[in-house]
């Protein structure tokens, strides 16, 4: 049962945040993004056998790898962009969370383009269009 | 992958003892140097803390395959 244990874990990180807030707020900031950290860590390794079995079913289907790796690459992006939005949120600066979250959704994109394009040449060629 | 709890009570031990340290040295009069310890805790546990999160986006660049 290790959501047990992850849950148990971010109990004591809140219970030493409520004791640290009045003394020092700084650390108990810090342990909060340590905390994040912690969690996410653990998220990382259980999202990389996820990961590995996809890969194996791309393979078998004979998926062009470029596809999945376009698509891993907005998940991880989509990863990291979460964890520093929400850190900076805690922190109280919405404002610099929400442009990191607009970053990471225009970075998305940006990667999305080449399939867009193929999606669009596609689409062309079923057009009967006359030129 | 085992959790690493033990960081999380050095973080907030550091904090306690920083805090106590500003709070009687401020009692003393001495309030630079009260400023400069809880600077120096606050530096220590901030390169912990980052050395950290180094781990965690270089695993993330490994399976993401960010290469």
């Amino acid at each position: 049962m290790e959501i047990i244990q992850i849950v148990g874990v971010g109990f004591i990180a809140t219970i030493l945040i409520i004791i640290l807030k009045d003394q020092s707020p700084q650390f108990a900031f810090l342990i909060t993004i340590f905390t994040g950290i912690l969690i996410f860590l653990y998220l990382i390794g259980k999202i990389s056998t996820i990961i590995t079995m996809l890969e194996r079913l791309a393979t078998e289907a004979n998926v062009n790898m470029i596809y999945l790796e376009t698509i891993l690459k907005i998940i991880g992006i989509a990863y990291i962009a979460e964890f520093g939005a929400q850190i900076m949120k805690d922190a109280g600066q919405s404002s610099i969370a929400s442009k990191i979250e607009l970053t990471g959704k225009i970075l998305i994109m940006v990667m999305a383009i080449p399939i867009l394009n193929v999606i669009i040449e596609t689409i062309l060629q079923l057009l009967p269009i006359k030129g | 992958m085992s959790i690493d709890v033990n960081s999380i009570f050095q973080i907030a031990g550091i904090g306690i003892v920083v805090a106590m340290i500003h709070t009687i040295l401020k009692q003393m009069g001495k309030e630079d140097i009260a400023h400069w310890v809880t600077l120096v805790g606050f530096v220590f546990i901030l390169y912990m803390v980052a050395s950290f999160l180094n781990d965690l986006f270089q695993e993330i660049q490994r399976v993401f395959l960010f290469k």
